[in-house]
């Protein structure tokens, strides 16, 4: 249970606070309202870049992270398709510099040349040693343009290729700051050592003077349903072939989530799961396979992906996918394995408490999806799915025609040498 | 009308607290630490074992016994061993480390009676069976071929084997080695390794008599030390003459660097000194190494240095991947920022920067009662108490421009460092 209060301010800022006076820190964390989903297609990767240069110095304070790190305190963000989140840990003594740097940030930027050239650089070489210099590493740029044709979710949050992040203008920063960035956007949490009273005070001090900008209202094309098998190869310089195949599932706030994530754990979570159990141990088909959901705000991924043995075809790996699938289709989840994933999600949720980021993320999140409460109901969600109603999810989705499978084939590699100069 | 160019009052970083553990040796000669501390009913339990002295004829018996305890006991097969665990929400890891191997449960104090039974077995009655074996050496093999298409991974691997020769430190086990594993091997080393004389225990969550009680009970008791004590010493690390290894990679679009020194440990009066002088270096967002080579150059994502506390040595390096065609450049601003510290006193704004975040960091790392564990176990593996941290704080805070310049000038010299380039250089 993660108990907070909660209040807006008149600029449209939603505040929440979370006191947990076991610790003698603090967390604020930022969530803005903002994705790659909500990119341009001709500017991708722009949310990602943008949250870059969100450290490059604000209107009033010429370094964001230099005067945090005086104070003894430490921050980072990251951007996924739906979000933007900024966090900042540090002593709770030294909470208003928190509030000071972050609401300058949040009240206009520097839009300084330098920095943008600069983090253009760093984001071109984030983009090459995530994505294009690792062995699978395209595999999001490949495969999220299968299973989506129409919603933003084609591109990846690094974006479609390195040619947008190299032409970004400082014009198009000053755009998207002012259509995202404001408190309308934006929901803060503070957590730690920490009362709600004198958070309110900060949080009118610091965040009430600014304006409350334009609200950005969100209008994406939404993914048709698919109805069509979609298969692509790709010959590759990866070391072993990979099978990857995506199924269209429900959204975060959609009906069927709960069972599907749930499903997605019977299959694989822990070692007792089905897909390693059957394929890398029984029938030892696999060298390691896994399944997951995306979790998007819309239509989301749900994903099997493994890697054969050599001695195993690409056609038999698939077959053996679709095996362990379709018995989720034929027959409901015995008893004991519901109660199975159903305690170790109980668990999670409890050992996430141990976390005051984890606690405060989590909250900026809920609050997003409506309402903060939701993080306290998360278990009862789970709980109270029932077996049909996992096999109803596994027959909607587990279609061929629903799906998109990505296969790398190995290019043979040369022996590598050592040299010494 | 109020100011946003000034920055707010901050005040020192004091009252470090730190939650000392109870100790209980058990009859057996395994020593129990416990952490009591926390709102949640939940606890995390390590079972900590030294790795046994390295062979280089079997280089992996350490790694592999440790990674196979969950597949299969005298009673339990691999699935049954994992149908308890996640069935009670428990999550149980496995894991090497260069110094101990170690069991890690994480259970819901309410499972403990369920999940426990389990870990006593598995570190009690481990069988290895022959099938798992080679289900293992398969996928461990298909997992490196993975590995060593990494830049980064391959930098390390060589990086570790200069510095550390023929050493658990300086591993880079190849496909034949995995090849090599027997059966017969691997229950030789689980029974000298894995008995309660060379077991540490480290308990922490909410915990009451009854959670102690069926610890103590099922760790003190039906488990006996076998007539062979386990022989932890360690060869002495031989360090490579060749300092320089250039791997090529002509398609490589970055290249892996790794650039380092073996140094002084954590038991060394230095120790703290040296924290703060790698710090500014490359230990933070702030850094040198990241002002220079990410936020003024542009050439990498990211840029760090970091210093290790081993056993048997410590090592100072430095790693990062950067665009190919400014390698070389990246390299030589790597070794003027070395330079720099044994040339130039750190200016006092900086230092007082450094002081603070690393205080922060201090009880920022204090998280939760696992928190506590973990540094407690970070003096006790080095022989130390827990003096050291309030020698470490009075260290940040009073350690002058001047005593880090002679400290870089004592521990750091660019040419006498190994150095690793992974893909074009």
């Amino acid at each position: 249970m993660v108990k907070f209060n909660r209040f807006t301010l008149n600029n449209g800022l939603r505040v929440l606070v979370h006191e947990d006076n076991t610790t003698p820190m603090a967390v604020v964390n930022i969530l803005y309202d903002v994705g790659a989903r909500d990119e341009d297609e001709s500017q991708t990767g722009f949310a990602h870049l943008f949250e870059h240069l969100m450290f490059g110095g604000s209107v009033n304070i010429p370094t964001y992270d230099e005067p945090l790190q005086r104070v003894g305190g430490e921050n980072n963000a990251f951007t996924s398709n739906d979000i933007t989140n900024y966090y900042v840990t540090l002593p709770a003594v030294n909470l208003e510099t928190a509030f000071w740097l972050e609401s300058d940030r949040m009240l206009s930027l520097a839009f300084s040349e330098k920095s943008l050239e600069v983090q253009r650089n760093v984001v071109m070489e984030e983009f090459k040693q995530r994505y294009l210099n690792q062995p699978y590493g395209d595999v999001w740029l490949r495969l999220r343009p299968m299973v989506y044709k129409q919603h933003p979710y084609r591109w990846a949050t690094i974006g479609k290729e390195l040619s947008h992040i190299e032409n970004a203008h400082i014009d198009d920063v000053k755009a998207f700051f002012k259509k995202h960035y404001n408190p309308q956007n934006a929901i803060m949490v503070v957590g730690g050592d920490v009362k709600a009273e004198d958070i309110k005070v900060l949080a009118e001090k610091w965040f009430g003077p600014i304006p409350a900008g334009e609200k950005y209202v969100r209008n994406l094309p939404q993914e048709p349903e698919q109805h069509e098998e979609r298969h692509e190869s790709v010959t590759a310089k990866v070391p072993l072939n990979d099978v990857y195949i995506a199924f269209q599932a429900p959204g975060r706030m959609e009906d069927g989530y709960y069972a599907v994530d749930l499903m997605g754990d019977v299959l694989s979570r822990g070692n007792s799961s089905r897909l390693y159990r059957s394929l890398v141990k029984d029938q030892q088909l696999f060298s390691e396979i896994h399944a997951y959901m995306t979790g998007s705000f819309d239509t989301g991924m749900f994903v099997v992906e493994g890697k054969p043995l050599e001695t195993v075809s690409i056609e038999q790996a698939e077959a053996a996918i679709w095996q362990q699938l379709e018995l989720l289709k034929q027959a409901d989840v015995p008893a004991d394995e519901l109660t199975k994933v159903k305690n170790k999600t109980e668990s999670t949720l409890m050992f996430s408490e141990m976390s005051l980021l984890d606690k405060a993320m989590n909250l900026a999140y809920y609050e997003l999806l409506g309402d903060a409460e939701l993080l306290n109901s998360e278990a009862d969600n789970y709980l109270k799915i029932t077996a049909a109603q996992i096999r109803e999810q596994a027959n909607r989705i587990f279609r061929k025609d629903n799906s998109s499978t990505l296969i790398y084939l190995a290019e043979q590699n040369a022996a590598e040498e050592i040299e010494t100069e | 009308m109020l100011d946003r160019t000034l920055a707010p009052n901050f005040g020192a970083i004091e009252h470090i607290k730190l939650v000392e553990p109870e100790h209980i040796k058990l009859p057996n000669g395994c020593s129990l630490y416990y952490f009591n501390s926390g709102e949640q009913d939940l606890v995390r339990i390590e079972w900590v074992f030294g790795n046994l002295r390295f062979n280089p004829d079997k280089p992996l018996l350490n790694s592999a016994v440790v990674t196979m305890l969950t597949e299969g006991t005298g009673s339990l097969s691999a699935s049954q061993i994992a149908d308890k665990v996640d069935f009670y929400g428990a999550f149980l890891q496995a894991e090497y480390g260069f110094d101990h191997s170690v069991v890690t449960l994480y259970s819901l104090s309410k499972h403990l009676e369920n999940t426990l039974p389990v870990i006593k077995d598995i570190i009690t009655d481990s069988v290895f069976p022959e099938s798992e074996l080679q289900t293992y050496v398969r996928n461990q093999q298909q997992k490196l071929q993975v590995s060593l298409q990494k830049n980064d991974v391959l930098a390390r691997r060589a990086f570790n084997k200069a510095m550390n020769g023929d050493s658990l430190y300086g591993l880079a086990a190849d496909a034949t080695d995995f090849q090599q594993l027997q059966r017969a091997d691997m229950l030789a080393h689980f029974k000298q390794m894995y008995q309660p004389s060379n077991c540490t225990i480290f308990l922490a969550g909410k915990i009451d008599e009854e959670i102690l009680k069926l610890i103590t009970d099922t760790f003190g008791k039906n488990w006996q030390n076998g007539p062979e004590t386990a022989d932890t010493t360690q060869p002495a690390l031989k360090q490579a003459d060749e300092h320089f290894y250039y791997i090529e990679k002509p398609d490589a679009i970055q290249s892996a660097i790794r650039i380092g020194t073996r140094i002084i440990n954590r038991s060394h009066p230095d120790f703290p000194a040296l924290q703060v002088l790698n710090t500014i270096l490359g230990g933070y967002f702030g850094s040198r190494l990241m002002a220079n080579i990410r936020e003024d150059k542009g050439y990498t994502y990211g840029i760090g240095s970091g210093v290790s506390s081993l056993k048997h040595g410590g090592a100072l390096f430095i790693a990062t991947e950067v665009g190919a065609d400014v390698c070389r450049d990246a390299v030589s601003e790597i070794e003027k920022e070395i330079n720099r510290l044994k040339t130039e006193l750190v200016p006092q704004d900086e230092l007082e920067l450094v002081r603070n975040y690393m205080l922060g960091s201090l009880l920022g790392s204090l998280e939760n009662v696992f928190s506590h564990a973990d540094k407690f176990k970070n003096v006790y593996f080095s022989e130390l108490d827990y003096t050291y941290y309030d020698r470490y704080t009075s260290i940040i805070k009073a350690v002058t421009a001047q005593d880090l310049m002679d400290l870089a000038n004592k521990y750091l010299d660019f040419d006498k460092m190994y150095k690793v380039i992974v893909g074009k250089y």
